[in-house]
């Protein structure tokens, strides 16, 4: 057989690489290049370096080592038996090829992921040596996330987090039984002790480091995984319970979630219809309300309808205004903090200039709307010194006053 | 003449900038004017380069001798640096701007917490902007590698918005330190050896080089790492702003990239076999659906789809592997001889056939043709999962407490994956609906054994239809 050359191969192998949601470089300890032979930093804030057509961040070169895969999850595109066009690259090319694209600005670094080859210990030794690589030999400075296969022994993954910024761990189903079903060769325990080793290296590491200056960093930017929405039968609510425990148990820093995506040679154990992807979008909305505005997974939850999903037409936030109506109208001169972050229309920007503007004026509708970008979407749920809302907030039609216009935004996203 | 005659006498200043983005300057400047108590309409601040010749370019050039004994002005920190940032913003207003607000803040102290106000919200506005055109300088500047008698040299060409260059150079040095390179922009150009930064003068693109052999790997990388299911240009446009792709390399893909993805997810979905319709809720509705079914070759031989027959309800379903010639000719399960001896087996063990749904993992006959014979072929484990979708609606309808899968296609169907029949035979698998599956061989496979091994394996198969009769008697 004819080698591939090496853009055949990476092109391959970031294909198959794409559906992973996570691109995130942030959260790491600072660093540079100075001092040092080789190349890189890291600043806190991760660097978008370009974005694709679907909108998505490029931040990190994202590839798999491999897309050969001894696995058969049915909801994946690398699995054993489906027939797509496979290649691999060795631990050095992977290395040299992020080099030579962090040297010209592409990327902020590493995002390496991979099939099970052989066995998950021989896989996961071969992303830890393609990290060892890049540090060792290239002396490289910049970000590295390494995806750490769940199955592979203890110590192996542990090395990983001595090189990597970030690790992750995909639960892959929100439910057990999804898992079951669709991950038939993966195994809910295994994923979860895996994640409970991984906080302890992490939170070792750390009180480490705080009794010897010179005690190895070890996986500064924490854990994250990733969950397939949409090709179980669980509901939303479901998903922002699960999330929420991951974030309480194992301190994960994120969970991204990615709609379930036509894949092809997909197995026909997944003949659902595919989610929109704005169902995607509003999970990410109730994980932001758990996470900078205060919400508890139980009142997400209630956000949901019945059936356990958040609405599609408006965000969780505006659902669970409409349902709680009689937490509104807020006073934007008098409310606390954590009021004002509960009408709809508000983020925490605004929040925020709110409450240093209100120091030096007693707010007017005029001024909300100096602050904010649609004073018309805020105007039932909240009291200015010159505006407050009679009877608005008990209108039946409320929901259709305030929501965006909902044919529009289904046609932007869904697809 | 003092200060405060200037001011009745309505006296004017120019000051002009001698860099457009050094905020010591204008602080020394500023300084000295509200010192001097010189309103901020009285001023017109001019930078290098910039327009001239408004009515205030007329005024007084020298600046005013504050008093002796002038108190100096003061603000808070945070003023200090929200102006630093503002400094470098590309409009000539901003220097009267941050004026403006010098002067209002000396009988207000605290007004730069006032969200609310014109001013300083066209402060925040202009840090903003600043401070996104910085990071967007270093998300999209490219470095190409250029000859150099001394090896490796990277040189790029950015155009920045605002005068942010010189503040981004410790960006790059501290990210590049052991590289040599060059930025080169329209408003300067620096220039690092591995040890030290020069600033030089204004380059053009010419100066630029224009390619650089990594950049088909960088957009090959960009091409692939797109999901063409998942198209959000707006999401792009708001991060990634037209004004910046010129200068990209992977941008020039973009419309192509565009226009083609609708192409590539139908592609994508047809090669999924992805199916947009509703699962059958009646057994009649599976029959007439399986025989329209083309999700996999099998389905487009010459052959005639064949349903699983019984009472919906039954408490047992029996899967086989796929119809074989006479079951395709007659168009019901387990007629052959392989079926004739299950028969028998069933009968031993007191099951009735009758009372149970009978079904195969794969509803066509798969085979090759022979001359006049046609030669069965075992389905593909892909073949068993594309008609996975239709065993499942059939035991969704029948919802049996048991069923028994023969041979390792059947038990693919029910599992997902390919099990041992040696290892899984003989005990319960609970299924995920809490329905028991039990998994034995396939009566064609005695069929083909000859001697003791034919007779070990009939009674290992007897065991197992006893076992499974012994749990439905249990189950009832």
């Amino acid at each position: 057989m004819i080698q591939k050359t090496i853009i055949e191969r990476l092109k391959v192998l970031a294909d198959a690489a794409k559906y992973d949601a996570s691109c995130a470089s942030s959260g790491t300890n600072k660093r540079d290049s100075r001092g040092g032979k080789g190349i890189g930093s890291t600043e806190g804030m991760g660097i978008c370096h370009a974005y694709a057509p679907d909108g998505r961040c490029i931040s990190l070169l994202k590839l798999l080592l491999t897309n050969h895969c001894i696995f058969d999850c049915h909801y994946c595109v690398n699995r054993k038996s489906s027939n797509v066009e496979r290649a691999r690259f060795t631990p050095q090319e992977v290395a040299d090829l992020t080099i030579s694209f962090y040297k010209r600005n592409y990327i902020e670094g590493l995002f390496l992921s991979s099939g099970i080859i052989r066995n998950s210990d021989h896989t996961m030794e071969q992303l830890v040596e393609t990290a060892r690589i890049l540090r060792e030999e290239h002396d490289f400075r910049g970000y590295i996330h390494l995806k750490t296969i769940p199955e592979a022994d203890a110590e192996i993954v542990r090395r990983a987090g001595l090189y990597a910024d970030r690790v992750s761990i995909n639960v892959e189903l929100p439910t057990v039984a999804g898992l079951v079903r669709l991950a038939p060769d993966k195994n809910a325990q295994t994923i979860d002790g895996a994640m409970g080793t991984m906080n302890d290296a992490i939170t070792e590491a750390r009180d480490a480091k705080k009794r010897f200056r010179h005690a190895p960093r070890y996986a500064p930017a924490g854990q994250s995984t990733q969950m397939i929405v949409g090709a179980d039968g669980a509901s939303d609510a479901d998903i922002v319970n699960r999330a929420s425990a991951l974030y309480g148990q194992h301190r994960l820093r994120r969970v991204y979630y990615s709609a379930f995506s036509p894949i092809p040679d997909a197995s026909a154990v997944l003949p659902l219809r595919r989610p929109p992807l704005i169902r995607e979008h509003r999970l990410y909305q109730s994980d932001w309300l758990m996470r900078f505005y205060g919400y508890s997974p139980g009142e997400v939850a209630q956000a949901a309808g019945a059936d356990g999903m958040l609405p599609l037409d408006i965000d969780p936030k505006l659902a669970w205004a409409l349902k709680f109506r009689e937490s509104f109208p807020v006073d934007v001169n008098r409310a606390p903090k954590e009021a004002l972050l509960r009408v709809p229309g508000l983020g925490t920007r605004g929040v925020g200039q709110i409450l240093s503007a209100r120091r030096h004026r007693t707010l007017r509708l005029d001024d909300i709307a100096k602050l904010t970008v649609s004073v018309a979407k805020l105007r039932p749920f909240i009291v200015t010194a010159d505006w407050r809302p009679v009877t608005l907030t008990d209108r039946a039609d409320l929901k259709a006053l305030v929501a965006p216009d909902a044919g529009r935004q289904l046609d932007l996203f869904a697809a | 003449m003092t200060a405060l005659q200037h001011v009745r006498l309505g006296a004017y200043h120019v000051v002009p900038m001698a860099a457009p983005d050094d905020f010591g300057e204008w602080r020394d400047h500023a300084r000295r004017m509200v010192m001097a108590d010189v309103p901020p309409d009285r001023i017109a601040w001019t930078e290098p380069g910039g327009p001239a010749g408004n009515l205030f370019t007329h005024g007084d050039r020298r600046l005013p001798v504050p008093d002796r004994d002038a108190a100096q002005p003061r603000v808070s920190r945070r003023f200090m640096e929200i102006a630093k940032t503002v400094i470098m913003h590309s409009d000539p207003e901003r220097f009267g701007l941050l004026y403006r607000v010098l002067w209002r803040l000396q009988s207000k102290p605290r007004l730069i917490e006032d969200a609310a106000d014109g001013d300083i919200r066209a402060m925040a506005d202009m840090a903003r902007a600043v401070r996104r055109d910085i990071h967007k300088m270093r998300a999209f500047l490219r470095f190409r590698e250029v000859e150099h008698e001394e090896g490796e040299y990277f040189v790029a060409w950015f155009e920045p918005f605002h005068h942010i260059l010189r503040h981004n150079a410790g960006f790059f040095t501290r990210r590049f330190a052991n590289m040599r390179w060059s930025i080169l922009t329209p408003r300067g150009s620096l220039h690092w050896d591995g040890e030290t930064l020069r600033e030089g003068p204004a380059a053009t693109r010419a100066d630029a080089p224009t390619g650089d052999p990594v950049e088909e790997m960088w957009r090959g990388y960009y091409a692939s790492i797109f999901n063409p299911a998942r198209l959000k240009i707006g999401a792009m446009l708001k991060e990634m702003p037209r004004k910046y792709w010129k200068n990209m390399p992977e941008a020039q893909l973009i419309p192509e990239l565009v226009a083609g993805a609708q192409a590539r997810e139908a592609a994508m979905v047809s090669a999924g076999a992805m199916d947009e319709e509703e699962r059958p809720e009646t057994l009649d509705a599976v029959d007439k659906a399986i025989h329209a079914c083309s999700r996999c070759p099998i389905g487009e031989l010459h052959n005639t789809a064949v349903m699983g027959e019984g009472p919906a309800g039954a408490p047992l379903m029996i899967v086989g592997e796929q119809p074989g010639d006479n079951e395709d000719l007659q168009g019901r399960p387990f007629v052959g001889p392989a079926g004739q001896l299950l028969d028998v087996h069933l009968e031993q063990v007191g099951i009735d056939r009758k009372a149970a749904y009978v079904t195969n993992a794969v509803k066509h006959f798969k085979y090759v043709q022979r001359g006049k014979r046609r030669l069965h072929q075992s389905p593909a484990a892909k073949e068993i999962d594309i008609c996975r979708w239709w065993v499942e609606a059939e035991r969704s309808i029948v919802k049996p407490g048991l069923v028994l899968a023969m041979g390792a296609s059947a038990a693919r169907a029910m599992l997902g994956k390919t099990v041992s029949i040696t290892k899984a035979r003989g005990k319960p698998i609970e299924l995920e609906d809490g329905s028991e599956l039990w998994v034995t061989a396939h009566p064609s496979y005695l069929l083909r054994l000859e001697g003791a091994a034919r007779e070990e394996q009939t009674r290992l198969f007897d065991q197992d239809l006893a076992a499974v009769a012994a749990r439905l008697k249990a189950l009832a």
